[in-house]
């Protein structure tokens, strides 16, 4: 479903690399996390799936679809199968969590019957019915994070792509949120997870990718977290 | 696409009031600018006025001879208003400027009896010119001087021009009037640049504040046109806001100002003010919007380019 091939990404002083000669695939209903260092080349991956940022060579390539050579103006089409969650959330302020997830629905063009029916759906996956209408300042992490998580499969994508979602999140908060992910890749979607976490990888016992400069070092069936 | 059009208005509006301190902020940079707009307007205006009030005072008068005929005079004074810079041309004739003598003296003793005893009406017919400009009396007193000299020479029958005496004032004038009229422009040019410059400079603060929203709308998928139509529409409400604003401030202002122009200039802005809202309000509302609705798309669209 997503496949890397032979991608490297330079910095622009053209000698520190981010990703060098990465190929990898990973098959649809896939949960793969992908471990490493800070500066392993993690985050650009993933970037490099939702097509934030570009490679240097190689491709990256989504089911037949070279990503890289989506034309701009049909991005925002193509995001729209993809589900992403960050580690610092990434709501928007100034909206409430039910208008944050009814938002990703709107931008895709969904009619108000189906908003209607998906969002509290969405809510209820992640156990935040009563906190619909707060908006994220009035939330704790792991409540932002469920909203990001809600916001991420409402429009139920082929795939979630998630940036240390447990990052900033304590133990249980951690927890909860890995429960999520797992309940929604046995639903059926390919999840992509980077995380620092050592407990959640080994409670997982999914596909791990280990990378170390840019490379990928490892790259186990049931992995544990080695580095 | 209704859909569309329809939420792209709610989130204007929610965005609007949601972000109420940026907005009211951006609202009142914007309503100081058009204030200043439309003040330098206003003044533009009385300017105007008053110069064209000036102007009207000036102008060259003929004397002609008391014996002149009248045919001659008659002739003079249609090739004068026939000149292309001639505006106006008042012509008195002998009996009328007799009887504007007896009324002026009516009460000096002396001067009836000098008249009565002279039998004869001594005064001549007089036409008074006023130019188009004050820069073209030059011409005309030419024309004038023209016109003495060919008839001069048999029986003269212009006793007198006074342009030669009022040459020095008139020049003085023409040269205040265009300087002025330069100053002002150029004052006005700058006041209106800084005006749209700040007010650009503060959408597109508040558009930074939203610079991470535009990016996280984007990651969801977004479309550019979804993203940028609530900013668009709030920059357009910034602009009728501030403008009628500025038009409900300009007000009271010209209240309290219309009678006293009306004093010094003899131009009553108020009543300007009053009778041109329409222009007023397009103009001032009109340049709001577009300010707004430029700033606003430019400043999203650097943010769009991820």
């Amino acid at each position: 479903m997503i496949y890397f091939d032979n991608v490297s990404k330079l910095y622009s002083d053209g000698r520190s690399a981010a990703l060098q000669e990465v190929t990898f695939q990973i098959a649809p209903k896939e949960f793969v996390s992908i471990v490493g260092h800070s500066g392993a080349g993690k985050t650009t991956l993933l970037k490099m799936i939702i097509a934030e940022d570009r490679p240097t060579s190689g491709q990256v390539y989504f089911e037949s679809l070279d990503v890289h050579k989506i034309p701009r103006s049909r991005l925002p089409h193509y995001r729209r199968k993809i589900g992403t969650v960050f580690q610092d959330f990434k709501l928007l302020p100034n909206k409430t969590a039910y208008e944050n997830i009814a938002f990703a629905m709107e931008a895709n063009g969904r009619t108000d019957e189906e908003i209607a029916e998906n969002v509290p759906q969405a809510l209820a996956l992640v156990d935040l019915d009563d906190k619909a209408w707060n908006f994220p300042s009035e939330l704790s992490g792991g409540e932002k994070q469920r909203v990001a998580i809600a916001r991420a499969i409402v429009n139920q994508p082929d795939i979630i792509v998630a940036d240390e979602p447990t990052g900033n999140l304590d133990p249980i908060a951690t927890y909860e949120v890995v429960q999520i992910l797992r309940k929604i890749n046995d639903l059926g979607t390919t999840v992509i997870m980077t995380t620092h976490n050592k407990g959640v990888i080994d409670e997982l016992g999914r596909r791990v990718i280990t990378m170390d400069e840019g490379r990928i070092v490892r790259d186990d069936e049931t992995g544990k977290y080695v580095l | 696409m209704f859909t569309g059009i329809r939420r792209v208005v709610r989130a204007g509006f929610v965005g609007f009031w949601r972000s109420a301190y940026v907005s009211l902020a951006s609202i009142f940079v914007m309503m100081v600018a058009l204030f200043v707009i439309g003040s330098t307007m206003l003044i533009e205006q009385l300017l105007t006025s008053s110069l064209s009030t000036l102007q009207s005072k000036v102008d060259i008068n003929v004397y002609f001879e008391p014996s002149a005929p009248q045919e001659e005079i008659d002739a003079v004074r249609k090739a004068v208003a026939a000149l292309p810079d001639v505006a106006h041309v008042t012509y008195l004739s002998r009996e009328d400027a007799l009887q504007r003598y007896r009324e002026r003296y009516q009460n000096n003793e002396i001067a009836m009896q000098a008249l009565n005893e002279l039998g004869e009406n001594p005064l001549g017919a007089t036409i008074a010119i006023q130019a188009r400009e004050t820069s073209q009396y030059e011409s005309i007193a030419r024309f004038l001087e023209e016109q003495r000299t060919q008839t001069a020479a048999q029986n003269p029958i212009i006793e007198d021009i006074n342009y030669a005496r009022n040459k020095e004032s008139i020049d003085t004038l023409t040269s205040i009037i265009a300087a002025v009229e330069r100053a002002s422009f150029i004052t006005m040019l700058v006041l209106l640049i800084a005006a749209v410059l700040i007010s650009f400079n503060t959408i597109r603060l508040a558009i930074y504040t939203s610079r991470e929203e535009i990016g996280i709308m984007r990651l969801v998928g977004a479309s550019n046109t979804f993203i940028r139509g609530p900013f668009m529409l709030q920059g357009v409400m910034y602009g009728v806001i501030s403008g009628v604003l500025a038009l409900l401030i300009l007000y009271p202002v010209l209240v309290w100002l219309g009678p006293r122009t009306e004093l010094y200039f003899e131009f009553n802005l108020f009543t300007y003010f009053v009778g041109n809202f329409t222009y007023f309000f397009v103009t001032l509302v009109g340049i709001g919007v577009a300010i707004g609705l430029i700033s606003s798309t430019l400043a999203v669209a650097r943010y769009l380019r991820v």
